[in-house]
């Protein structure tokens, strides 16, 4: 049980830590962080049910999560050339680190109800999920890079599957598949996505794009 | 009032007093050696110190009484938190003034002092450092009361004596997430509150970036002493408070020689070993902007709080 409550602990303060720092190879490694501690948290909730199925899932989080979508990632950082940093995300740092603790709370909040439905230590645990869930909405929403966009993404995509194994303890092998396959498939077309764009304009700031160009 | 609250609280503040200036020595002579210098020795800030105190008292035209008595404050709010916090007895001599909100609240009434004899001065670096120091203040003591609170919320009482007794009886609670996160945001404000290098430098007297130096800049002599005296404890303090509340091992939980004297060993080791990595750590990172030190603290707050929201959540 404390291993759990670790990991939901790991994953909370990985989401504040692509908040809060600028450089885009840091963050990509703590994604990785973050992907290998929803595989802890998967892998206790298996050894509870002492379910295969669950172990196998965990192994395939660990594989995508903190393998596959940060090589990828990192992949693509390595052609961005000089823009390595998240300059100037729309809200400054300071702000959205406080913007951040309220959604915290909103998410306490919001998630009281989902708890009392069945109370047990790994419900008690989806505020956490859903926290998760908000922050890598927010740094979607506040960035100007196509790659900090992507982790932010992706950081939804964490916190809705540690929602769901904290909710459900496992919705199957083959949703979960499913989901991976399609996570994968979002990281690989956006990866070309980005190349292309700064083939044609020489830079991934997403604001710059919002005018029409012959 | 115990047995064991008055050996504490008559072993404790002699311990810090003697044992601060000796801290203050090791952490520079570590950056020193780390720095391929040969360093002044373990004992130069107690040479500095007799040397000041041995000066004729002296304060420039134009203060007030609020100089003059800005550093005895100091020195005596230290002090105070340095007898009541368990150090090296669970016990304390005062138990009331063992709360969380008290050691704080006295250790900010010793800056506050510091301040306003900076700003009393009337000299542009004394209200330029005393400024600063208080916005650091703002942003750092909020923080301190949120990541102790966390860790007193599930024991039931902000009383520091309780809860080092507490987690010394259940040494798992050392590796929950509340614990983790509070312990990250302790250490990043503990940092900005004594001023070590990514906030403030202590070494450096450069008019733009200095803090700390900048309000004390007009001491001289026996009061300088005991300025530099009480930033020394100050430091002691809190890595004394960071050690017992994260790993209490150690500590004294009877009135025995034996225990007391472990305790005591305890103590300086844990500090010891603290203050060594703080001056190692501060050799391989360079000084932050002022503007970026907002961020850092805002960043420390949030994990304090996620801290408390985490005690709640993972109840």
């Amino acid at each position: 049980m404390q291993l759990l409550y670790l990991a939901c602990g790991a994953l909370l303060l990985t989401a504040v830590l692509v908040l809060w720092r600028r450089e885009l190879s840091v963050i990509i490694r703590v994604f990785a962080v973050q992907g290998a501690a929803l595989a802890v948290l998967v892998a206790v909730l298996a050894a509870q049910e002492n379910s295969v199925e669950l172990w196998a899932v965990a192994v395939g989080v660990l594989v995508l999560r903190a393998g596959v979508l940060p090589y990828l990632l990192r992949r693509a950082l390595a052609g961005a050339g000089e823009s390595r940093r998240e300059t100037r995300p729309l809200v400054n740092v300071s702000a959205s680190l406080l913007a951040a603790a309220a959604l915290t709370l909103l998410a306490y909040a919001v998630s009281q109800p989902l708890v009392a439905l069945a109370p047990s230590a790994a419900t008690q645990a989806i505020p956490v999920g859903v926290t998760v869930v908000l922050i890598g909405f927010f740094v979607l929403v506040t960035r100007r890079r196509a790659l900090s966009q992507l982790v932010g993404f992706l950081l939804m995509d964490n916190g809705i599957t540690a929602v769901g194994f904290l909710t459900t303890t496992g919705v199957g092998l083959v949703v979960e598949l499913g989901v991976s396959l399609d996570v994968l498939l979002a990281v690989l077309v956006l990866q070309v996505l980005t190349t292309r764009m700064r083939e044609t304009f020489g830079d991934t700031d997403l604001d710059e794009l919002r005018e029409l160009r012959d | 009032m115990s047995a064991l609250g008055v050996v504490g609280g008559v072993v404790q503040p002699v311990l810090i007093v003697a044992g601060s200036p000796l801290l203050v020595g090791l952490m520079r002579q570590v950056r020193a050696r780390l720095e391929g210098r040969a360093g002044a020795g373990v004992a130069q800030p107690w040479r500095d110190l007799r040397k000041l105190l041995r000066k004729e008292r002296i304060t420039p035209r134009g203060t007030s009484e609020v100089f003059r008595f800005a550093p005895l404050v100091l020195v005596a709010t230290t002090l105070v938190v340095a007898v009541v916090v368990p150090f090296v007895a669970t016990e304390s001599a005062v138990d009331p003034v063992a709360d969380l909100f008290a050691v704080v609240a006295l250790l900010a009434l010793g800056a506050v002092a510091l301040a306003l004899a900076g700003l009393d001065t009337g000299t542009a670096f004394g209200g330029m450092g005393a400024s600063r120091e208080m916005t650091i203040l703002a942003l750092v003591e909020p923080t301190l009361l949120v990541a102790i609170f966390a860790l007193s919320v599930r024991v039931g009482s902000t009383n520091l004596g309780a809860i080092v007794s507490s987690t010394l009886h259940d040494p798992a609670r050392v590796i929950s997430p509340v614990s983790l996160l509070a312990a990250v945001a302790l250490i990043v404000v503990i940092v900005a509150e004594t001023g070590r290098i990514p906030v403030d430098n202590p070494s450096t007297h450069l008019e733009l970036t200095m803090v700390h130096e900048a309000m004390v800049l007009e001491y001289a002599g026996p009061d300088l002493a005991l300025v530099e005296l009480a930033s020394a404890m100050r430091l002691s303090v809190f890595l004394g408070l960071l050690a017992n509340l994260f790993a209490p091992w150690g500590i004294a939980t009877e009135a025995t020689p034996l225990a007391v004297l472990i305790g005591v060993l305890a103590l300086v080791v844990k500090v010891g070993v603290l203050g060594g990595l703080l001056a190692a750590g501060e050799v391989f990172v360079a000084k932050l902007r002022l503007f970026r030190v907002p961020e850092l603290l805002a960043g420390s707050s949030l994990l304090a709080l996620l801290a408390v929201a985490a005690s709640f959540f993972l109840a």
